[in-house]
């Protein structure tokens, strides 16, 4: 149980970081009502730029952006495939993400990880300042569960703003109903384009930030990327839904189930000890179980309400 | 207003299921006409209607709106000339919206969507007098989102959105077919009201032979893709269903007039 305790300031860090990335996916799987499957390749290609960038002497912050500017191209060459060449949305998705491999590796100069030290390079977050700020060597500040949680909050105020602006209101219409959405003038296809970039450009940057965090790159971080990406959502939404009807407070909600994810993680390997090649397995059930709680409370509640209609 | 010239649509051309749907169509139609559109099931009013609106193209001819041609622009780019309500209620509108969202959208039809902000209060109070002309209360539901209200609402919405920016022609396809009797009166009394006051020219389908009668200034029955009869002025007025009903038989060649025309 100690060990669970030591490692949680790391498993919430982490699970920020995977906040930003399924604040992303949101923007896709919610707001537009689309199925992307770029993100796979799109957090690689955020934290290959990133870290090829600082080792190479640039500045942390210029690396981040460039990686969520590098994550948007990948978002537009999937919103190319669909909008342009009608390839469902979902196998749009995974052509991106499957070229992207050879393109993530060409950015890695053909190594299939790179190292990035976070004190050398001069990392925004890193898994050796949680301790270092324990141990008093660093000041509060720069802990990586502050930074993040700081960034986060930047982004879901941007984030409410956008979509509550003319273009970003028509972005929320596209998703609900093209239809109606074409018939008030609006650019469908153009919207999903932003859509699509705005998703993978976040996702990028979360895997910019997680490359920092772990110290490295690797060709394969971001195999099953949105699977926990859609946890992170899925249990917000079960958690929160019924509390939060805010939009801002919703994308909260999504930060939050995301870093919910991350610490029952830790908990299983860590408190119940399960081999970690059993993770995918345990991942795959509870997003399985999470999707089907709200089914299920619908049809108590459909049943206490006729009950008490009966009586 | 409105210039179809010699238009044209075959779907699934070249195949068993061919089927031309618009054939070497004409119509005209002047600023302020409203005409009413009958016809048998699969005669081509709704795909008339969607060549006209953009959501399909059509294979040969021209479209022009109030002297521009609009032929090849996208759907979303005639947006800014015609307004549209459409049979099935929740085609209309945003479910996941607001009711004042919805009205936003509508009102910024064929304008830059800018980062401003999506609706400000100066709308607000202007949504809330347009909502209380249709009559149902919604004025005081603004932020309902719109997936709660009945159909009937949502028509009566929809129509309201569809004229918050003038459009230079209105497009109505059976939308009352979805709603009860009372209802469905109810949203062609709003609809009467909404072209007359601001003028608009109007082409509105309907399954319905006395509305088609009672309504507008000019009917046009339609049949395998072509207009067969075209009536206005005093002959139209004068109309009846039985006279309608022959008109019909005679122009398609079957003595038994479609189910569906006979039913109303
Ligand atoms: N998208 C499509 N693909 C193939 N065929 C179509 C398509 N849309 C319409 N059609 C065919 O074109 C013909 C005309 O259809 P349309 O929907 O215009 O008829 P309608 O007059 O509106 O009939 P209704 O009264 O039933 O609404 C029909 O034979 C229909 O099957
Ligand atoms: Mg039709």
């Amino acid at each position: 149980m100690t060990g669970f305790l030591n490692a949680l300031p790391g498993a919430i860090s982490q699970g920020l970081i995977w906040g930003i990335m399924a604040l992303g996916l949101y923007i896709t799987f919610k707001v537009l009502e689309l199925s992307d499957l770029t993100v796979d390749g799109s957090l690689c290609t955020g934290g290959a730029v990133c870290v090829m960038m600082m080792v190479n002497g640039a500045n942390v912050w210029l690396a981040m952006l460039v990686a969520t500017l590098a994550g948007a191209a990948t978002g537009a060459v999937t919103g190319f495939f669909h909008t342009k060449c009608k390839i469902p949305a979902i196998l749009s998705g995974i052509l991106t993400q499957f070229g992207l491999w050879s393109v993530n590796l060409a950015i890695m100069d053909m190594n299939p990880t790179v190292r990035v030290d976070a004190e050398k390079f001069g990392a925004l977050v890193s898994s050796n300042f949680v301790n270092e700020v324990k141990k008093g060597r660093m000041a509060f500040y720069k802990h990586p569960i502050f930074v993040v949680a700081l960034l986060i909050i930047a982004l879901i105020a941007v984030m409410y703003w956008f979509f509550g602006t003319e273009k970003g209101a028509s972005i929320r219409a596209t998703g609900t109903n093209a239809h109606m959405a074409r018939a008030q003038g609006i650019n469908t296809d153009a919207n999903k384009m932003v859509g699509l970039m705005l998703s993978n450009g976040l996702v990028a940057l979360a895997g910019a930030l997680l490359c920092q965090y772990n110290g490295f790159t690797e060709i394969a971080m971001g195999r099953g990327a949105i699977v926990i990406g859609l946890a992170a959502i899925v249990i917000g939404d079960v958690l929160f839904a019924k509390l939060f009807r805010n939009f801002a407070l919703k994308l909260a909600a999504v930060a939050i189930g995301a870093v919910v994810y991350q610490v029952v993680v830790q908990f299983v390997v860590s408190v119940l000890d399960i081999n970690t090649n059993y993770m995918k397995l345990f991942t795959a059930l509870i997003i399985a179980v999470f999707l089907t709680i709200p089914n299920f409370q619908g049809k108590i509640f459909k049943k206490s309400r006729k009950e008490r209609s009966h009586a | 207003m409105l210039k179809v010239q010699n238009i044209r649509k075959v779907f699934n051309e070249g195949t068993v299921n061919e089927k031309i749907a618009l054939d070497n169509l004409s119509l005209e139609l002047k600023p302020g006409d409203f005409v009413t559109v009958i016809g048998g099931n699969g005669a081509g009013k709704s795909t008339l209607m969607n060549a006209v609106s953009g959501a399909y193209p059509v294979d040969e001819g021209k479209i022009l709106i109030d002297g521009v041609d609009v032929t090849h622009l996208p759907e979303y780019k005639r947006a800014k000339y015609i307004g549209r309500v459409f049979q099935d209620p929740m085609m209309g509108t945003a479910a996941t919206m607001q009711i004042e969202e919805n009205m936003a959208l509508a009102a910024r039809r064929g304008k830059f969507r800018s980062l401003l902000p999506g609706i400000t209060k100066k709308e607000r109070a202007y949504y809330k007098e347009q909502l209380a002309t249709l009559e149902l209360g919604l004025e005081n539901r603004m932020t309902a989102k719109v997936g709660l209200l009945s159909g009937g609402q949502r028509q009566a919405l929809t129509l309201l959105m569809a004229v918050l920016k003038k459009p230079k022609l209105l497009l109505l396809d059976e939308h009352t077919a979805a709603l009860d009797p009372k209802t469905a009166a109810k949203v062609l009394e709003t609809t009467q009201k909404i072209v007359e006051k601001n003028n608009l020219t109007t082409l509105m389908i309907t399954h319905n032979m006395k509305d088609a009668i009672a309504f507008g200034n000019r009917l046009i029955m339609m049949n395998n893709g072509h207009i067969v009869v075209d009536v206005s002025g005093d002959e139209k007025k004068n109309l009846t269903v039985k006279q309608l009903l022959d008109m019909f038989s005679a122009a398609s060649g079957s003595d038994e007039a479609d189910d569906k025309l006979l039913l109303s």
